[in-house]
């Protein structure tokens, strides 16, 4: 099962945390089979919001919410249970000055796959 | 023949409803894989059993006919249902069971009750959550019921406990016992969630029964279980230290329900069985030297039950528990625990300067007992008008009805 690790922290205490140990921990979970995917994202001062409202394109600078600890991250991995994702998850190296949120992936496309072979055996 | 051949039997079914229901709950939800889907197919088993036991007679091992019986009715619902996705895993689940049917293996069952109860107060779950599904789910109690004795609208509680299955079936979280080096973390969430049932049981937070019975007898039922399929040195503290609270039961309110302080208290009430079996297994905790704060707390109460008479409680050895205590689990509350008992041991002058500094660090601000404590040190030391203003402190932050009315007593003695 695939769960979306999203990294948060204060970027003002960004500095605390050197990015080698980051890249070595990212090395780490690679090399273990867990890692989907994973990124570290620029400061959230770079960060743009797009929205459609009455079909109209609305550009804003900034994040959808400002909130004190902001995304910084994240890594798409594999786990079989939440356990298994809290034990990957709690190695993060900013887990010891920001938290990591956890979501289960949302098998979406599987879903919408389903419900449209379903739909095409009733006809 | 006045008798009614059909009897025995539905007494039986009782008698193994109480006795074996949870067990059958707990490895139905393993094998099938969902709560909701379990709670139906024990329903069915039973109702199969109400069926076919009085026709063909009680089946030699009741728990793995219940199992069968359970899943197989799953599996019809099912497809009934016409739940496809679901079908592929139940029946490779199935086989599981046929295997497992012959061997009627007990230990994976006992296994199961132990998944179920660290799955309940998983961590991940909202505190509480964790323990309205452990009181639903492990201990059998309707939701009705627990909304009752947890003075909780039934629609919220229901509307928890179905939050709490999803986040169970779409998070993942593994219907298994954790891993040894998760194990003493998992462990406090279901020693915490134990504790709170009891707590809730033995004082209540609000409303006018100081003392909620069953929940505390739940809550004992509950460590008992878990002592007996995990004897960890804190789970037996934990036990013990109910057990010795417990026993004080019928001495700790009056026949009008007024509450009556540890001093006061007729030590003849107190429950010997309790506490001798509460000071063994203190004992035992300590001994194993993996103790926590549970045994600590427990040790305490249990030098409180042993005395003769509150005099004569040993009160330097409850002051070096709680420094003990303090530093296994560092927390203002502790500290006033302690204050409390240096009151008892060297004064109440001695114990005063501890509350006053305690109170100046903001943290028990709003925290009754600590201004309980203050006002019964200014007391005892013929500072009315402090003892007074304490008490009125006090007063402002209990919404328990013994609890208002003790305080607004000792207020009218002070002469307010």
């Amino acid at each position: 099962m695939k769960y979306l690790c999203l990294v948060y922290l204060d970027e003002a205490r960004l500095d605390e945390l050197p990015d080698a140990d980051c890249v070595a921990y990212d090395r780490e979970i690679r090399e273990s089979g867990h890692c989907v995917a994973s990124e570290a994202l620029q400061s959230v001062h770079t960060a743009t919001t797009v929205r459609i409202r009455n079909g109209k394109l609305g550009i804003t600078d900034g994040p959808f919410a400002e909130t004190k600890e902001q995304l910084a991250g994240f890594y798409m991995i594999e786990a079989r249970d939440l356990n298994e994702a809290i034990r990957v998850a709690s190695g993060i190296p900013p887990a010891r000055v920001g938290s990591i949120e956890i979501r289960p992936v949302r098998p979406i496309r599987e879903t919408v796959a389903a419900a449209e072979a379903a739909h095409t055996q009733q006809d | 023949m006045a008798t009614d051949p059909n009897e025995p039997i539905a007494a039986a079914l009782e008698r193994i409803y109480r006795s074996e229901s949870r067990r059958v709950l707990s490895t139905l939800i393993r094998l099938l894989g969902d709560f909701d889907l379990a709670e139906e197919a024990l329903h069915e088993a039973f109702r199969a059993a109400l069926e076919q036991w009085p026709r063909d007679g009680v089946p030699s091992n009741p728990r793995a006919w219940l199992v069968s019986a359970g899943r197989f009715k799953a599996i019809d619902a099912v497809r009934r249902n016409a739940r496809f996705s679901a079908l592929d895993d139940l029946e490779a689940n199935g086989h599981e069971i046929a295997a497992e049917d012959d061997s009627a293996n007990d230990e994976e069952i006992e296994d199961d009750r132990l998944r179920l109860i660290f799955t309940c107060c998983h961590p991940a779950l909202a505190a509480d959550a964790q323990v309205a599904l452990t009181l639903r789910e492990v201990c059998g109690l309707t939701t009705e019921e627990i909304a009752h004795a947890f003075l909780t609208p039934v629609p919220t509680l229901a509307q928890r406990i179905v939050r709490a299955k999803g986040k169970i079936r779409d998070s993942r979280i593994p219907y298994a016992v954790p891993q040894p080096q998760e194990l003493a973390e998992r462990l406090d969430s279901v020693l915490r969630v134990i504790y709170l049932v009891f707590n809730e049981g033995y004082s209540a937070s609000a409303g006018d029964a100081i003392t909620r019975h069953d929940l505390s007898a739940e809550a004992i039922r509950l460590a008992r279980l878990l002592a007996e399929l995990l004897p960890e040195a804190e789970v037996h503290g934990l036990l013990a230290l109910m057990l010795l609270h417990e026993s004080r039961r019928a001495a700790r309110t009056t026949a009008e329900g007024e509450l009556v302080l540890l001093e006061d208290q007729d030590r003849s009430l107190w429950d010997r069985a309790q506490i001798a079996e509460g000071c063994t297994l203190v004992e035992q905790a300590l001994a194993s030297r993996r103790f926590g704060p549970y045994s600590l707390q427990a040790a305490i109460a249990a030098v409180t039950a042993e005395a003769p008479c509150f005099a004569q409680t040993d009160w330097r050895e409850i002051v070096g528990l709680y420094d003990v205590l303090l530093r296994v689990e560092p927390s203002p509350v502790v500290a006033l625990n302690r204050a409390v008992a240096v009151a008892m041991r060297d004064g109440p002058s001695a114990g005063l300067a501890l509350v006053d500094a305690l109170l100046a660090g903001g943290e028990l601000h709003d925290y009754r007992f600590a201004h309980a404590a203050r006002a019964d040190m200014c007391r005892r030391l013929g500072r009315n008008e402090e003892a007074r203003e304490a008490y009125r402190q006090a007063l402002a932050l209990t919404r328990q009805g013994p609890e208002q009315r003790f305080l607004a007593r000792r207020l009218a003695a002070l002469g307010d």
